[in-house]
């Protein structure tokens, strides 16, 4: 089990009604609908991603995020979900806010691009951060809005979103002690729960 | 037939014709006193009834919707690529319902049937039905079968249509509708086009007030420009460029009205056959109960509203290049559906091949429908009810 997915299945209630935006094969939602008896729908793009929702019987909607979510009503899910995703959109900003428009409550992760690693290959290789978790070239790369967790808590002041709660792991969901100590250096993954 | 019967096949099927003795209401207020309903059936019923899935046909469909009539037919039915052991709607698992809807000219009674009170064909007398009409009829040939609940109802255009009525109308009676190249209403634009296809075949003058059974003639003319209307907005711009371009019949312009472009005599072909194949009563009848169909209608222009009614789950499946049910319309059934609350699914499937996509088979689309089925008798713990 993905330890993220624990960590998100904690912040959510049971039978609640959960958005995931950019759902993949559906893992999350499959595991809340065992775990947490959640109502879920998924919204994704990708072709194979979709058939494997809904073969699992995971509800999924074929979407492009970035074309914007106006067909959904204001605060009819409980929580929404974005993981892994907020980096590919093309305007983060905006999706964290409709995210917050759509839901009570909105639970995100992404990678933080000032882990020491990415800082170090930056400053001493002069080329943009490239590893086994963030695989693709500068030019190739789907993930076209990097932040840290510093940018992500600066835009959260700046539009009035409050963090309830932020876990920070590493690239394999592990929480250690460092991550706490100094999380914008050591952290690789960040867990935020937001709400207005 | 093919020399050997494709091993994904249903093989050689017999349509049965059901009389049903009891009157029915129609929604224009008219009573049919009974009718007959044609159809065939693929699959075994299992002993809970729990296994049956209802196709509905398009606008110019039939009860024939899978495997072959007898060894010399050419082609099998018309959504063959889907139904069959081992196809998405696995009939070693499901036990398949198709019929002929009423009006339609394929055996179920229609206006070439013999109105008992006259003794002769109804002709333009036999009433216009709509979506619900069928829907209620579809309700007692599912209690002739003593099948309580679909497992699914599926149809495609104007078939998805009556699976979102069902669902509406009956929801404690399917588990799951899939609704395909549907619409929750026409369009203007698409009101437009079964207007001008009416207008050729009633004012042809062989259409003699569409009593031509009794002057022994067709409105061949008609029918044919209905079909060829019908057919262009079937096919998208990008298939007609593959499947055409402007080739042509001969090397050198004619400059006269012979048929040219390979395209003409493509949809000539087309119509021909149609004209003499399908009942023009049954055309008219069919395209105003598209036009009819609007269930929000009834709750306030409300779609969400509408099907809020439901309790099944949803499958909605779109065509990218499918003009006359666009994606958008399928947008829109899925909107309303999550605004209403309802478990649901959609999938868009790149096609070039406009409206006709949900008839033909291609990977993702396949892959989709497959998924989703077996989605379905899992659900329901169906098991293997028979091999073929």
């Amino acid at each position: 089990m993905r330890a993220d997915l624990e960590i998100i299945a904690d912040w959510i209630q049971p039978e609640a009604r959960v958005l995931d935006m950019g759902c993949g094969d559906g893992e999350l939602l499959d595991f809340l609908s065992q775990q947490k008896q959640v109502d879920g729908l998924g919204l994704e793009i990708d072709h194979d991603n979709i058939t494997h929702c809904i073969a699992r019987g995971v509800n999924v909607i074929e979407k492009n995020l970035d074309e914007g979510l106006a067909s959904i009503d204001d605060s009819s899910f409980d929580s929404v979900v974005m993981t892994q995703a907020l980096q590919v959109m093309h305007r983060p900003d905006l999706i964290v806010e409709e995210m917050l428009r759509i839901g009570n409550e909105g639970i995100v992760t992404f990678p933080n691009f000032a882990h020491w690693r990415a800082r170090f290959y930056l400053a001493f290789r002069g080329k943009m951060p490239v590893s086994k978790f963030l695989s693709y070239s500068w030019y190739d790369t789907p993930n076209i809005h990097f932040c840290t967790f510093k940018d992500f808590e600066a835009l959260c002041i700046e539009r009035n979103i409050r963090i309830i709660e932020r876990t920070v792991v590493d690239n394999e969901h592990r929480q250690r002690w460092w991550h706490k100590l100094w999380p914008n250096m050591m952290g690789e993954i960040a867990i935020y729960r937001i709400t207005r | 037939m093919p020399a050997s019967l494709p091993t994904d096949s249903v093989g050689i099927v017999t349509p049965e014709l059901i009389h049903f003795a009891e009157p029915l209401s129609l929604a224009s207020g008219r009573v049919l006193p009974e009718y007959d309903l044609m159809v065939e059936t693929y699959g075994q019923l299992n002993a809970d009834c729990s296994n049956a899935v209802l196709i509905c046909h398009a606008l110019s469909g039939h009860h024939h919707a899978a495997g072959y009539h007898s060894e010399s037919d050419k082609y099998p039915g018309w959504w063959d690529s889907a139904i069959g052991p081992g196809k998405p709607i696995d009939t070693n698992r499901f036990f398949v319902v198709s019929l002929n809807n009423l009006g339609g000219c394929h055996g179920s009674t229609g206006p070439t049937s013999i109105d008992p009170n006259t003794g002769k064909p109804y002709g333009p007398d036999f009433p216009f039905v709509t979506v619900r009409d069928w829907v209620n009829s579809q309700v007692r040939l599912a209690d002739h079968f003593g099948i309580q609940r679909w497992a699914a109802i599926v149809g495609g255009s104007l078939g998805g249509m009556q699976a979102m009525q069902w669902s509406i109308d009956f929801p404690e009676r399917l588990g799951h509708a899939l609704i395909i190249a549907s619409s929750p209403k026409l369009t203007a634009q698409n009101i437009a086009f079964n207007e001008v296809a009416r207008q050729a075949i009633s004012k042809d003058p062989q259409f003699h007030e569409g009593r031509y059974y009794d002057h022994e003639t067709l409105p061949k003319t008609g029918l044919s420009l209905a079909r060829m209307i019908g057919h262009i907005t079937y096919l998208s711009d990008d298939g007609m460029a593959e499947k055409f371009g402007r080739e042509m019949r001969t090397g050198e312009l004619s400059f006269d009205l012979n048929t040219q472009f390979q395209v003409e005599s493509y949809l000539r072909y087309q119509g021909e056959k149609f004209s003499t194949a399908f009942d023009a009563n049954t055309y008219l009848l069919m395209t105003k109960a598209l036009d009819y169909f609007d269930p929000a209608s009834e709750y306030g222009d409300d779609l969400s509203k509408a099907l809020s009614q439901a309790s099944c789950k949803f499958l909605v499946v779109s065509f990218t290049t499918d003009w006359r049910f666009s994606p958008e319309r399928s947008r829109e059934i899925t909107d309303a559906l999550v605004a209403a609350n309802k478990d649901v699914s959609y999938a868009e499937i790149d096609s070039d091949h406009g409206h006709d996509a949900f008839l033909i088979d291609s990977p993702r689309y396949m892959a989709v429908f497959r998924a989703y089925m077996n989605r379905v008798a899992n659900e329901l713990n169906l098991g293997v009810t028979h091999e073929s």
